[in-house]
């Protein structure tokens, strides 16, 4: 039962340095079973055993030097093993491949960013080669994050004005989900991302900007609902609800409420058109350009009550996304 | 003499003067002592109910009651209450104060003006803390990592000058502790018949004094970088964030042992006495305190394995925190071996002595996982870590707590509580503590990370279990909390020593004198002979 609550639960694994994790992990798992049984089955034997009767007579104890150097001496050898193995296994953790393919990633509140060598720049996705290690360049734009795949067993904090660097070589494709693990602030728990382990032939097609077909969550199979949703991709649908799309994918959803509820940023329902009171005391009326000045730069115009926290946007859509991404805003009545 | 005709007259410290004015005026170390007990107590409601809305809105996915701003600032004030205004006063200042001179034998502390100036530095400090609730409530995590607490809009001051003189507090009682126990040993008791409780305070209060004075500095700084816009931590005007990590944690490191130290001793203590055996290896318990407490120091670094530090640190605390379980080691070991052919009475303090010895078994070898390097990769800022610290610092320090309470409540109060409730009350809180915290070692091992206040559909059903089981802890709280006060205004009468315990302050009357003892006792053999129940304290 201990097993399965521990080990059958992990996430899945993904890198071969994941592999070498787990079973460290297990080993430790086990270890600890071993002891805990000891120290509170020995515990509990002893209060049955010894439990106060008449005629029980204590015995006088106050000590065993040889016991004493016994444990002592034992775990600190078993701590010595388990320092190096997991020193070992750290090293493979941290030692990225020369050859790696290398992403530039930048957190900020509360959007992962990924800037690749091919000029590409994507949000909350970060595409990569499957069985090709990668290598992860990371800053911070604002305050502490941290970048940490379940799959991959890594984690690395990324640190405003320094570059921390993680790496990983991904053997099953599909999406691997990436979560924010340094409290950052409102929506740390909204700062979420997927990496996209794409096989060769996607990899190049991904590269040479074509379409890519549905992807699976990783270590699943495509299911009714992924080729659905991917043939809905392929055709062509309403403006505002490409507009969702992106609303949901480029990071906007964790800090704007579509349905009035608090959250960092000011709810997107019903700002179309509505009387918007500023900063400075002035009011303005929502109209297209008020909104695109907002996801451009959002700096300009200070929503009253609100903190200038939110990251600019420009150069990362395109007019046809800024088009979508504005319809969509407009039929959130 | 003036005791003795106290003593004929039905005198104690609780009776001796009357009036609000005579407790707050207060120079014994026992009054002071209460006066710690009933704040903390305050306060451990406060921290728990906070608990408790985090364990709501945690029960599902999204928002369940309250707001993602709202939620960050909760879970703050739970930590920073529970840690400041909690763990680290409850054993050493409330029960630490009452005890310490009894069990040398002395009629108070070394400073008794000292020890009240403590007591109101504590409360002062608390109050700032406790202002910035109705002012601009913080948001940034009870570790106020920079440059997120610098930033943010939030009474980040108010809070920092409340911790900075709470810390100021713990300095002055570690101070007093020192001495009392170097100067105020009754005749006879030597180093070697010290009972391990004081041994513990002394390695604890070793900690309060060297570690504390670092934390203030620490706060000091992030206030003069917030107000003064000094580039200190704060790399957007040239600061270095992670600085202000190793500051942290060179004393937050070190306070958990603040936390955990005197929980140990008051085992040591409790398990004895319940098992009419003496402790199984008094030198190893005492020496091992002392090195817990050095090890303390030279291990802050494993907080920060992700933080980008050199993988060389990584490497050399890595390897140091590893030898902390071994002092640790041999304490576990030695309490099971007291067991051991004694002649064991489950009352209430052994009960929660036992499931202390369970809850922080699981607690320190699942710290094990956290000190090997790769496995700390996976796991940290995720539950399991939640999972790791709560088992050590409630499983340890409030179930050391609640031992100590219920094994000194009759000397302190001068009656019992009910004994059948009280096994009540540690079946609810054992069970409510398990359900609560083990599911979130499993939560932390698939990945949930710490501070969520929404996550994925599939970590639901575990933290519904957890919230469900925050309800069970709840309950056996407020039923212990219930049982206690009964106890303490209407319980039977209690003996000078109901427990048949050897130590000093159970060869004075329940509760004691004004002054402790009639007589300075002398102490002639070590106080932990269950041999022959002989007394040990001739006039």
């Amino acid at each position: 039962m201990f097993d399965r609550m521990f080990n059958g639960d992990l996430p899945l694994q993904a890198t071969d340095v994941a592999a070498r994790w787990d079973s460290l992990y297990n080993f430790l798992v086990w270890l600890s079973v071993f002891f805990f049984v000891l120290v509170v089955g020995g515990m509990i034997y002893f209060a049955f055993k010894y439990k106060n009767r008449p005629g029980l007579k204590p015995k006088y104890i106050t000590g065993n030097h040889t016991l004493e150097a016994i444990w002592i001496a034992v775990p600190t050898v078993l701590l010595m093993v388990i320092f190096a193995w997991g020193y070992s296994v750290y090293h493979d953790m941290t030692q990225a491949p020369s050859d790696a393919y290398e992403v530039r990633v930048i957190g900020k509140q509360w959007l992962w960013q990924f800037q690749y060598d091919n000029g590409k720049t994507t949000i909350g996705e970060l595409y990569v080669p499957m069985n090709k290690p990668v290598k992860l360049i990371m800053t911070s734009e604002d305050v502490l994050h941290s970048f940490f795949v379940p799959n991959f067993r890594i984690k690395q904090d990324v640190v405003p004005g320094m570059y921390t660097s993680v790496w990983f070589e991904a053997k099953l494709p599909g999406k691997h989900q990436i979560f924010c693990t340094e409290y950052c602030g409102g929506s740390h728990s909204g700062m979420l991302a997927q990496v996209i382990a794409l096989d060769e032939k996607q990899w190049e097609d991904w590269n040479a900007g074509k379409k890519l077909g549905p992807i699976p969550v990783a270590g699943r199979e495509l299911t009714e609902a992924d080729l659905t949703s991917a043939a809905q991709a392929e055709a062509p649908k309403p403006l505002a609800e490409q507009g969702k799309t992106l609303f949901e994918t480029k990071g906007c959803v964790a800090c704007h409420s579509i349905d009035g509820s608090q959250k960092p940023g000011p709810t997107l329902k019903g700002v179309f058109g509505s009387k918007i009171e500023l900063a400075d005391g002035t009011t303005i009326t929502a109209d297209e350009n008020y909104l695109r000045e907002s996801i451009e730069k959002p700096q300009a115009k200070i929503v009253k009550g609100f903190q200038p926290i939110m990251p600019t946007f420009q150069g990362l859509m395109s007019e046809t996304e800024l088009n979508a991404l504005i319809a969509y805003i407009k039929s959130l009545k | 003499m003036a005791t003795h005709a106290e003593a004929h007259a039905g005198l104690n410290y609780l009776n001796h003067t009357r009036g609000l004015k005579s407790w707050l005026t207060t120079l014994d170390h026992k009054r002071i002592g209460l006066m710690y007990l009933y704040s903390v107590l305050v306060f451990f409601l406060l921290g728990g109910i906070f608990a408790l809305l985090i364990r709501l809105e945690l029960f599902s996915p999204g928002q369940t009651i309250m707001s993602a701003t709202t939620y960050n600032k909760v879970f703050t004030y739970h930590g920073a209450i529970m840690v400041f205004m909690v763990i680290i006063p409850a054993i050493p200042a409330a029960l630490g104060n009452f005890l310490l001179p009894i069990l040398v034998g002395a009629k108070d502390v070394a400073f008794p003006r000292l020890n009240l100036a403590s007591y109101y530095v504590f409360m002062a400090g608390a109050l700032f803390a406790a202002t910035s609730l109705f002012v601009n409530q913080v948001d940034t995590g009870w570790t106020f990592y920079t440059p997120y607490s610098i930033r943010t809009s939030t009474s980040v001051i108010l809070v920092l000058t409340g911790a900075f003189i709470m810390g100021f507090s713990s300095i002055l009682t570690g101070l007093n502790f020192i001495v009392t126990i170097h100067k105020l040993r009754a005749p006879g008791l030597s180093w070697s018949r010290l009972p391990l409780f004081c041994w513990a305070l002394y390695a604890t209060s070793i900690i309060q004094v060297l570690a504390t004075p670092v934390l203030a500095i620490t706060l000091l700084l992030l206030i003069a970088e917030r107000v003064l816009k000094i580039g200190i931590f704060d790399p957007a005007i040239g600061g270095d964030p992670i600085l202000f990590q190793h500051f942290f944690w060179f004393y937050s490191h070190p306070a958990v042992y603040i936390m955990i130290l005197p929980a140990m001793g008051v085992i040591s203590e409790v398990i004895p006495v319940f098992s009419r055996k003496p402790i199984f290896g008094y030198k190893a318990i005492a020496y091992s305190s002392f090195g817990i407490a050095l090890i303390a120091f030279i291990v802050w670094g494993h907080h920060m394995f992700v933080s980008g530090q050199s993988e060389l640190a990584n490497f050399v605390f890595s390897l140091l925190t590893m030898f902390v379980a071994v002092p640790t080691g041999i304490k576990v070991f030695s309490w099971v071996g007291t067991m051991y052919r004694g002649k064991l009475r489950f009352q209430a303090p052994m009960l929660y002595a036992m499931g202390f010895l369970e809850l922080f078994t699981v607690g320190g070898l699942t710290g094990v996982f956290l000190a090997t390097l790769s496995v700390n990769v996976h796991l940290t800022d995720t539950y399991f870590v939640i999972a790791h610290f709560h088992y050590t610092m409630v499983g340890g320090a409030i179930m050391g707590f609640m031992a100590g309470l219920h094994y000194w409540f009759p000397k302190i109060f001068g009656r019992m509580y009910s004994e059948k409730a009280a096994k009540w009350g540690f079946g609810l809180v054992i069970t409510g503590f398990n359900v609560t915290f083990f599911p979130q070692f499993i939560l932390g091992s698939q990945g949930m990370p710490r501070r969520y206040w929404d996550y994925l559909p599939e970590f639901t059903w575990l933290n519904r279990l957890s919230t469900f089981g925050s309800w069970i802890l709840a309950t056996g709280l407020f039923f212990s909390a219930y049982y206690l006060i009964k106890g303490a205004i209407s319980g039977k009468e209690a003996s000078a020593n109901p427990w048949e315990a050897l130590t000093l302050e159970w060869q004075t009357p329940s509760p004691p004198p004004h002054d402790n003892f009639a007589e300075t006792p002398v102490v002639t053999t070590w106080l932990y002979e269950y041999r022959d129940q002989e007394p040990v304290v001739s006039a």
